[in-house]
């Protein structure tokens, strides 16, 4: 939505070069609207779809849920779905746990991820492109193969397990599949490029005489990051944490092969509601509740931006 | 004090690339200092190792009396305006300026008293919360400046100060920096690849190619007197003859060269023998053009013909060919207000110039 917004800026922006030819016109609207249409069609009308079939009651029939309008005609919806997510510590809990856990993986991926990018940037530019192919060459294997692939790895007489043994040091296998632990991999193996990317995208363009600029009036190297290359970054930082924390808040693959049944994390919880429990009402109470929270800092984040942007206009 | 900046035996070197290639140099305080060359002569490694971004691979840099070879940047009584400004993209103006002070940790009221005077150096008073995008090219370089010199730097260095300028406003700024060196007294050393900013600004230059100086002296010395054939082809345009010394005499050379088929001879004391190759330099506006032979018999006189002409409004630029088919360039200043030439294309001519006019050069 941020990427969204500032496309749409930038196609203000464009208006006004623009001649008024009418097909030009017309192809112009059409570019304008084409992202609305997406939305519309593919957000939009599967939240409303969602939303209705959350203020459902769910009954054992085909569709599992109660239709909004009865017999009669009268709108029939009920809150209480929402109330028993409310009333059920169970929902209150892991929701926390998985806004704990994706904060963490976003993190530990930034803090890996800003140095790498880093080094990307700053290497020669013939060795760029390599090192940025490296960085994408995971995706190249099936996202499923790769999780199995670390079970294998981190199984009680998996790879490390085996290794350290031999090595002599550790007698009995380290339990780390099915744990958090397992989880917090998993997260950030998975989602380490997409904060890169961003993160590299911004680095690159970015001057390297303000650093120097920066020392040479007084400031040391850390000072100088913090002062310059931190706040210029700003934007891939941003950018980069959304694209981490946002798909792994509602994480379902990874929790459910790598975690225990402990570590429960929304995305399981409403993969169960709907598929284990059939109680589609529930479940799609619990999709609207994650969207809030996901949408909620999101919203947030962008008036943040339009009044930094506003005050440097 | 003649050396404020004492620079000795510096070089250095990436890999195999030599950059600077034992450099030893003297600065005074107080002076506007240039250091003139191509792309890749090394100059701006030179600055660099000034202002501390590279260590030189051996040799010193001292700076008041203070060794600082080996002093990181943000130590340094050294203060640098790059070429690109690096003006800080998210801070507006006034914070910009500011940012030096700040590291120093000085109270605020005083930064901003600072702030202001600077700005009313640069006359950019108006401009103190505009962002770094809303100015124009001659603002940045203002601000550049402004903040290079907040903190009172015992040296400024310069890089490309006004490459990034176009042609008017270069002309102006060029003042403009003069008149602040000359209210500040702080020495500035500039690095620029432009020969007519180095000449214009500078107290002295270096002249440096490969890694090396090829002449260090005032803008004077350099145009009138180049060392070497490099210095010479370098600031600005002047002809060069194969020539064979004839005669030593004690304050003159005589010369024969097949190039113009005469006699030349050349003032000076330098030693040469006689039978040794040279080169002679004459610079084409102290070639004299006239229809009749001239009678002076000092002076070295070559007959040619007009090869082609080009008409600058101040002066006219001449190509002449010689009879033994050279080709030398002249220039004349246009005193006269007249819309027929002087000379046309085709035209017989003759050339003649000073004995103190020609320039032995030494590779």
């Amino acid at each position: 939505m941020v990427i969204l917004a500032a496309a749409q800026r930038r196609d203000s922006d464009g208006l006004m070069a623009t001649t008024h030819n009418s097909k030009d016109e017309l192809w112009r609207r059409f570019a304008l609207a084409a992202p609305y249409l997406w939305l519309l069609v593919f957000f939009l009308a599967p939240f409303a779809i969602i939303l209705k079939i959350s203020l459902a009651d769910p009954v054992i029939a085909q569709p599992p849920f109660t239709p909004t309008f009865d017999a009669t005609g009268h709108l029939s919806i009920t809150a209480d779905n929402f109330r028993f997510l409310l009333t059920d510590k169970l929902y209150a809990i892991t929701y926390l746990r998985s806004v704990l856990m994706a904060a963490m993986a976003t993190v530990l991926c930034l803090s890996l991820g800003f140095p790498m990018a880093y080094g990307i940037a700053r290497t020669q530019p013939a060795t760029r492109g390599l090192l940025l192919l490296l960085i994408v060459l995971p995706f190249w294997i099936s996202f499923l193969l790769r999780v199995y692939a670390w079970m294998g790895l981190m199984n009680n007489y998996g790879v490390i397990n085996n290794f350290l043994m031999w090595a002599g040091l550790i007698e009995q296998p380290i339990q780390m599949m099915y744990t958090d632990f397992a989880v917090f991999i998993g997260l950030v193996y998975t989602y380490l490029p997409f904060m890169v990317l961003p993160l590299y995208a911004t680095l690159e363009r970015m001057d390297l005489d303000l650093v120097e600029a920066a020392q040479d009036l007084g400031a040391s190297r850390t000072r100088a990051f913090w002062d310059i290359t931190w706040p210029l970054a700003r934007p891939g930082v941003i950018a980069g944490c959304l694209l981490v924390f946002i798909p792994a808040m509602g994480e379902y693959v990874i929790p459910y092969l790598l975690g225990g049944p402990e570590s429960l994390l929304i995305g399981r919880v409403l993969f169960d509601e709907f598929f284990v429990n059939r109680d589609w009402p529930l479940a799609s109470a619990v999709a609207i509740v994650l969207l809030l929270l996901l949408v909620v800092p999101i919203v947030l984040l962008q008036r943040y931006q339009a009044s930094d942007q506003d005050s440097s206009a | 004090m003649k050396d404020f900046i004492k620079i000795r035996g510096v070089s250095k070197h990436f890999g195999d690339f030599v950059a600077v290639d034992d450099v030893h140099l003297d600065i005074g305080k107080g002076e506007l200092f240039s250091i003139l060359g191509g792309s890749g002569c090394g100059k701006t490694t030179l600055l660099r190792m000034l202002a501390g971004f590279e260590i030189p691979s051996s040799g010193k840099i001292e700076i008041d009396g203070n060794d600082v070879t080996h002093q990181a940047p943000y130590d340094r009584p050294v203060n640098m305006m790059f070429q690109s400004y690096a003006i800080f993209p998210h801070m507006n103006v006034a914070r910009n300026i500011a940012y030096g002070l700040q590291k120093e940790g000085i109270a605020k009221a005083k930064i901003n008293k600072r702030v202001d005077e600077m700005l009313a150096l640069v006359q950019l008073e108006d401009f103190k919360t505009r962002k770094p995008d809303q100015l124009s090219g001659g603002q940045r370089q203002r601000v550049a400046l402004a903040r290079a010199l907040i903190k009172r730097p015992k040296v400024l260095l310069l890089d490309e100060p006004l490459a990034a300028l176009d042609k008017k406003l270069r002309e102006r700024t060029q003042f403009e920096l003069m008149n602040i060196q000359d209210e500040l007294g702080i020495t500035f050393v500039v690095v620029t690849h432009d020969q007519e900013e180095a000449m214009t600004l500078s107290s002295r230059i270096a002249v440096m190619d490969k890694g090396r100086f090829q002449q260090v002296g005032t803008p004077k010395e350099i145009y009138e007197f180049p060392d070497n054939r490099f210095v010479a082809d370098f600031i600005g345009t002047i002809n060069t003859f194969e020539a064979v010394v004839t005669r030593m005499l004690d304050d003159r050379i005589e010369l024969y060269s097949d190039e113009t088929g005469t006699a030349i001879t050349a003032l000076g004391k330098q030693l040469f023998e006689v039978g040794q190759q040279v080169e002679v330099a004459v610079r084409p506006e102290k070639i004299f053009l006239s229809k009749d032979k001239p009678s002076n018999d000092e002076d070295t006189c070559v007959a040619g013909v007009v090869d082609d002409l080009g008409y600058l409004g101040n002066r006219s630029l001449y190509r002449i060919r010689l009879e033994t088919g050279k080709i030398v360039q002249a220039s004349s200043q246009n005193r006269r207000r007249s819309v027929t030439r002087f000379l046309e294309w085709d035209e017989p001519v003759w050339l003649s110039w000073r004995p103190r006019s020609a320039v032995i050069l030494m590779d």
